[in-house]
């Protein structure tokens, strides 16, 4: 078992650079450069010469071999859950990832052959973090800390943490949704001033452009003050769980770095490595939300690492916010 | 249920292999035109001796060309001949090159499509020409003369876009257009770019009879065999919009018409 958590710790860095790849294509316009899915140029993809990704191809082509990698990583993974992972809701994860893999190859295909339209290329890009968050979750699952670690993380006892935790990933994915919308749509400088938008705190004039764009700094601000809160209580409420307050720290911090790339790639004019910073730190953002709520709620996993746990440790360890209630 | 869960992943997989039978480079270039080329079946336009001449002309001092970087490219750092971007092709005497004239109003019937291939190359990584015009039918071969690999990316508003690649040195393949498209409401004719090399474009006018030109650094433009009658002519620049007047030419006659295009 400690060997596939590595293995899944790879697998996630490996999805991380893939999603770098992903927002390196839109950054550089690339999406197009190789008319062709799955063959490159009518070479099968593998067998395409390195000397020959010049220009968008490097990046296009790139995400593509990147994507095969982790799709293999992704067979590998559901497999060796299937061999020897004893948790049945844990190998039906693994196959959900590998399902969640091969829709997203199948719907990168889809988008070059139909010139990028926009809803194909905002679920490629919903459906990358969705599988990002899958093997983050999994990495998870199967770390010592959720497998021997206490139980009873508080969400029964802390209803407001229990409804912070789950809507602060609810809203990031919400906004993840729309930053894509605005990404595929050409709308990145639909409003071309940052903090105000045309010399206004609201647009003066509209257009579906603007308002995307618009709905995604309205956004920015929910997300933030969502992800403000959830710390807020969690440092308030429970500063001894550091297995929660970690989380919340990182991810008001990647939101924070979030908010900063948001208003750089405004005023750089979508600068390549900063637009793509905002895509991998948005991802990361996720992910650290989806594995704070996976915590905070982990009661609600009846066998979650109950076949290794010693039975002496079954038992639920009050938080210290709950105890102090009671 | 872990069969089943099996079974529908290698299912997804092999739709996934099935696409690579259905390779876009490995289809060969179809027109888009049904035979006889896309012009209406109505009356056959004239055609006449009278002429529309002029020039036109950039005021002031044009933006300066800026250099192109493609060494994203080796080949086209090798291969390039021009890597300054020609935005504003300006004469000696303020002729603007890349102009795209055309008659945009006062014709009728319908006109046949030439016969006369128009060729755009991809030489040093660049289009040639940048700017053209076609008739509606009228073939246009594209060209990759460069040793390295291009696609050709159509993206028009009303004709079929199109995206294919040519990867070897000589490749060619044609492509119609079945419909009007140039300068609707101001905004571009239909442009073609390379997503490999993301600072190679070109802009085609598709128009349903023969009257357009395409300016040189000059400026100087000609449209002949046009009948008697009124036109609207436009002048359409790539980075400096549309500009339109209204012209009478008599039968045999020629009649004069300037553009002035200014910055900003």
């Amino acid at each position: 078992m400690r060997w596939l958590h590595f293995y899944l710790r790879f697998v996630v860095a490996a999805s991380l650079l893939l999603i770098v790849a992903g927002g390196l294509v839109t950054s550089t316009g690339s999406g197009l450069a190789v008319p062709d899915w799955p063959n490159t140029y009518g070479t099968f993809m593998f067998a395409f010469p390195f000397s020959q990704m010049v220009g968008g191809i490097f990046y296009e082509h790139g995400h593509r071999l990147i994507a095969s990698t982790v799709g293999l990583l992704t067979i590998g993974l559901a497999v060796w859950l299937a061999r020897i992972e004893p948790r049945r809701w844990v190998r039906r994860l693994g196959w959900t990832a590998l399902a969640a893999v091969v829709t997203q190859g199948l719907l990168g295909g889809i988008t070059v052959l139909y010139f990028l339209p926009a809803p194909v290329s905002i679920s490629h890009a919903g459906l990358a973090q969705i599988f990002f968050a899958l093997v983050v979750s999994l990495t998870l699952f199967t770390s010592p800390g959720w497998r021997t670690g206490p139980g009873g993380y508080g969400a029964r006892s802390d209803p407001v943490l229990a409804r912070l935790a789950l809507a602060a990933p609810a809203v990031i994915y919400g906004q993840i949704l729309i930053g894509a919308t605005m990404r595929h749509t050409g709308a990145g400088l639909a409003i071309p001033d940052f903090p105000l938008a045309f010399g206004h705190l609201v647009p003066p004039q509209w257009t579906t452009g603007i308002a995307i764009h618009f709905a995604h700094r309205v956004g920015a601000v929910a997300v933030t003050a969502m992800v403000l809160a959830t710390a807020g209580h969690l440092l308030f409420h429970h500063p001894g769980r550091r297995e929660l307050t970690r989380p919340a720290l990182l991810l008001s911090a990647l939101v924070l770095v979030q908010v900063g790339l948001g208003a750089w790639t405004v005023l750089s004019g979508r600068q390549v490595a900063v637009n793509t910073a905002h895509v991998a730190v948005g991802a990361a953002a996720f992910a650290a939300s989806v594995v704070l709520a996976l915590r905070v709620h982990r009661e609600r996993f009846a066998d979650a690492g109950a076949d290794v746990r010693p039975a002496s440790s079954d038992a639920a360890e009050p938080i210290a916010g709950s105890e102090a209630r009671a | 249920m872990r069969h089943r869960t099996f079974w529908i992943l290698v299912s997804l997989a092999a739709i996934a292999v099935a696409g690579a039978c259905n390779s876009r480079s490995d289809v060969p270039p179809v027109s888009i035109v049904p035979e006889g080329g896309g012009a209406a079946a109505n009356a056959v336009g004239a055609t006449g001796t009278s002429t529309v001449s002029g020039s036109i002309t950039f005021e002031g001092e044009p933006p300066a060309p800026e250099t192109i970087r493609m060494n994203s490219d080796p080949v086209c750092v090798k291969e390039a001949t021009n890597t300054e971007t020609e935005y504003y092709v300006v004469g000696d005497g303020g002729g603007l090159g890349n102009v795209f004239v055309y008659v945009k109003e006062g014709l009728s019937g319908s006109y046949s499509a030439s016969g006369e291939t128009i060729v755009l190359d991809q030489q040093g990584c660049r289009y040639t020409p940048h700017v053209f015009g076609v008739q509606v039918g009228q073939t246009v071969q594209i060209t990759n003369s460069d040793p390295t690999l291009h696609n050709i990316h159509a993206t028009p508003a009303v004709n079929a876009e199109f995206n294919t690649g040519q990867p070897i040195q000589g490749m060619s393949m044609e492509r119609t257009f079945d419909q009007v498209e140039v300068a609707p409401d101001g905004s571009p004719m239909v442009p073609f770019k390379c997503d490999v090399h993301g600072w190679m474009n070109a802009y085609v006018g598709v128009l349903d009879h023969p009257y357009f030109v395409t300016t040189g650094p000059d400026g100087a433009f000609d449209i002949g065999n046009l009948p008697a009658g009124n036109y609207v002519i436009a002048a359409w620049h790539e980075m400096l919009g549309e500009q339109t007047q209204n012209v009478t030419v008599g039968d045999g006659a020629t009649a004069n018409v300037s553009f002035t295009f200014t910055a900003g």
